[in-house]
């Protein structure tokens, strides 16, 4: 059941317009059962969501992402959580990860422009109580995410009948 | 006729009818958005991991001969390999020799093995070079047809009956290519059986060992009583995505590894260096790698034999490498016609089962060594083609 349920977020995660009835041909079980599992799945919310990964280079879009370092002290009975909260409530937010290491939150920042970005951090982040220091790194090119290269050189160069 | 004034080709040569693959590949290469499962070779490209250190070890100027027997270190991955996953025990130094490829061992097994004259059986349908090997070493191609109705195995009266007294090799490949047949220690224990009563060499080709599906793979010199008189052979190519490097190994007694090395020195001299250190790191590290691969064949696997059974093709399941060979005698279609029209009407390349010998025909080799994209894709097609044939 757990390998089942592995196999079936495995399939998923690499393409989730895969069907249930093709998954369940691949992995040799019934529709029922993978239409339950990722029922399931979805209830509980390992599956979160189902996206496109987009290159959003590939676009005309103003997009501008920046990877934030940022220092807070922890709240008494809180933790990291409830200012990781605040942090992640902001739209402009694309993710939030505490570290271990140098620093304590990982804060990815989307805006439509260098200057945006900045601001954002300067007004929003680095004023909220318990946050200590922030270091804003602008993000230059993407090469590689969620495991996909985005421009992948390898192309199939394959003969196209061999033996 | 050439300005020579006579055909320079050796009568033997000429006497080889050329791959029946090659006519498809030239139809298939003058047409554009094709989606090929004609292909027998993994789609994956050679894990990173496998590449880098190729290439680290281009870096520290690995670039010479090895010895003709290949790198030792190379030698002692294998027969570990060997002893782990079959309790084979085969001396490094002299009972394992790296060739360019199962191809060359192929070669080099019939031309140190055979004295013209001799038969060696083949179970059909089968890779395209063991017959032109056995002719070329001067042997006697002896042909079993084997049927669908047998899982395209052959059975201990097929090869009873195909021996003579100039019988002098068997050859077994399974998993198999086209058929996607595999053998199970049962299955094969009745023909080692024949091959031992009747003093036979057992040639195993057996480079699709890792892409088994149901169940183990079982070597053939792994049976009681076979390692002495079986030639392993096997390779890199399918299990690590390593066709180009061209690295393969042939395992045997001294005896007979000591010959196909004496032929190997003279015309080859060794496998390259950077396939043989590229090998190496397959072995050692690539195993997780493998193993994602034979998973996702695996599924793959179940979808296009669902998916061609839904068309309507009767299709044999196949338990290992990464073929399906459906039945298009529904159809009333020869295999090659089959293969023409698809191609031409819906863009999908198959090969035509008749390739693999005559016990092909009325069958098509569909690779799934695509993607899921492109299988799922290609069953539209194929169904679309087919339905009007079938109504």
């Amino acid at each position: 059941m757990q390998d089942l349920q592995k196999k079936i977020l495995e399939i998923l995660e690499e393409d989730d317009r895969t069907t249930p009835e093709e998954i369940a041909t691949m992995l040799g079980v019934s529709a029922n059962e993978v239409r339950a599992i990722i029922g399931q799945l979805e209830d509980n919310k390992t599956i979160v969501k189902y996206h496109a990964l987009v290159n959003w280079e590939k676009t005309d879009a103003d997009l501008v992402e920046a990877l934030i370092e940022v220092q807070v002290t922890p709240e008494r009975e809180f933790g990291f959580d409830t200012i990781a909260e605040r942090i992640y409530r902001f739209p402009e937010v694309r993710s939030v990860f505490l570290m271990s290491g140098g620093y304590d939150l990982t804060v990815l920042v989307w805006g439509r422009s260098m200057k945006e970005v900045a601001y954002f951090v300067a007004t929003k982040l680095s004023t909220l109580e318990h946050v200590q220091s922030t270091a804003t790194h602008f993000i230059l090119k993407k090469y590689k995410q969620e495991g996909v290269i985005l421009e992948d050189k390898d192309v199939n160069q394959r003969l196209v009948v061999s033996p | 006729m050439n300005s020579l004034g006579f055909n320079p080709v050796s009568p033997l040569v000429r006497s080889i009818p050329p791959s029946g693959i090659r006519r498809f590949f030239d139809l298939v290469s003058e047409m554009d958005d094709v989606i090929s499962l004609g292909v027998g070779e993994p789609d994956f490209v050679t894990p990173w991991r496998i590449r880098e250190a190729a290439i680290y070890s281009l870096e520290r100027g690995r670039t010479m001969y090895t010895s003709n027997y290949g790198l030792l270190e190379l030698r002692e991955a294998i027969a570990e390999d060997l002893a782990g996953r079959h309790n084979l025990s085969y001396d490094p130094k002299s009972e394992i020799l790296i060739t360019v490829g199962v191809s060359e061992a192929m070669d080099l097994v019939m031309r140190a093995l055979l004295t013209p004259g001799d038969e060696v059986i083949i179970p059909e349908p089968c890779y395209v070079s063991y017959k032109p090997c056995t002719i070329l070493a001067g042997g006697t191609p002896v042909v079993i047809p084997t049927r669908v109705e047998d899982g395209f195995r052959p059975t201990a009266e097929q090869i009873e009956a195909a021996i003579s007294d100039k019988t002098r090799i068997l050859i077994l490949s399974y998993p198999n290519n086209p058929t996607g047949a595999t053998m199970s220690a049962q299955e094969l224990i009745p023909l080692t059986e024949v091959a031992q009563k009747h003093n036979l060499l057992v040639v195993a080709d057996e480079i699709y060992d890792h892409l088994t599906y149901e169940g183990e793979h079982t070597s053939v010199a792994a049976l009681p009583g076979m390692q002495e008189r079986t030639i392993l052979l096997n390779g890199f190519s399918k299990a690590y995505a390593m066709t180009g490097w061209r690295v393969g190994y042939a395992a045997a007694n001294r005896e007979i590894i000591g010959a196909m090395t004496k032929i190997h020195q003279y015309t080859m001299l060794c496998a390259s260096i950077m396939g043989q250190n590229a090998a190496l790191e397959a072995l050692r590290h690539g195993a997780p790698e493998r193993e994602r691969m034979v998973t996702e064949y695996d599924q793959r696997r179940r979808l296009i034999v669902a998916g061609l059974c839904e068309a309507g093709l009767e299709c044999f399941e196949p338990g290992g490498a990464f073929y399906v060979f459906p039945s298009i005698k529904a159809t009333g279609m020869s295999s090659e016609e089959f293969c023409e029209k698809l191609l031409k009407q819906e863009k999908v390349a198959v090969v035509p089962g008749n390739a693999f010998g005559e016990s092909g025909e009325g069958y098509i080799r569909c690779s799934y060594a695509s993607s899921l994209q492109e299988i799922k894709e290609a069953i539209a097609r194929i169904s679309r083609f087919v339905k009007p044939y079938l109504d």
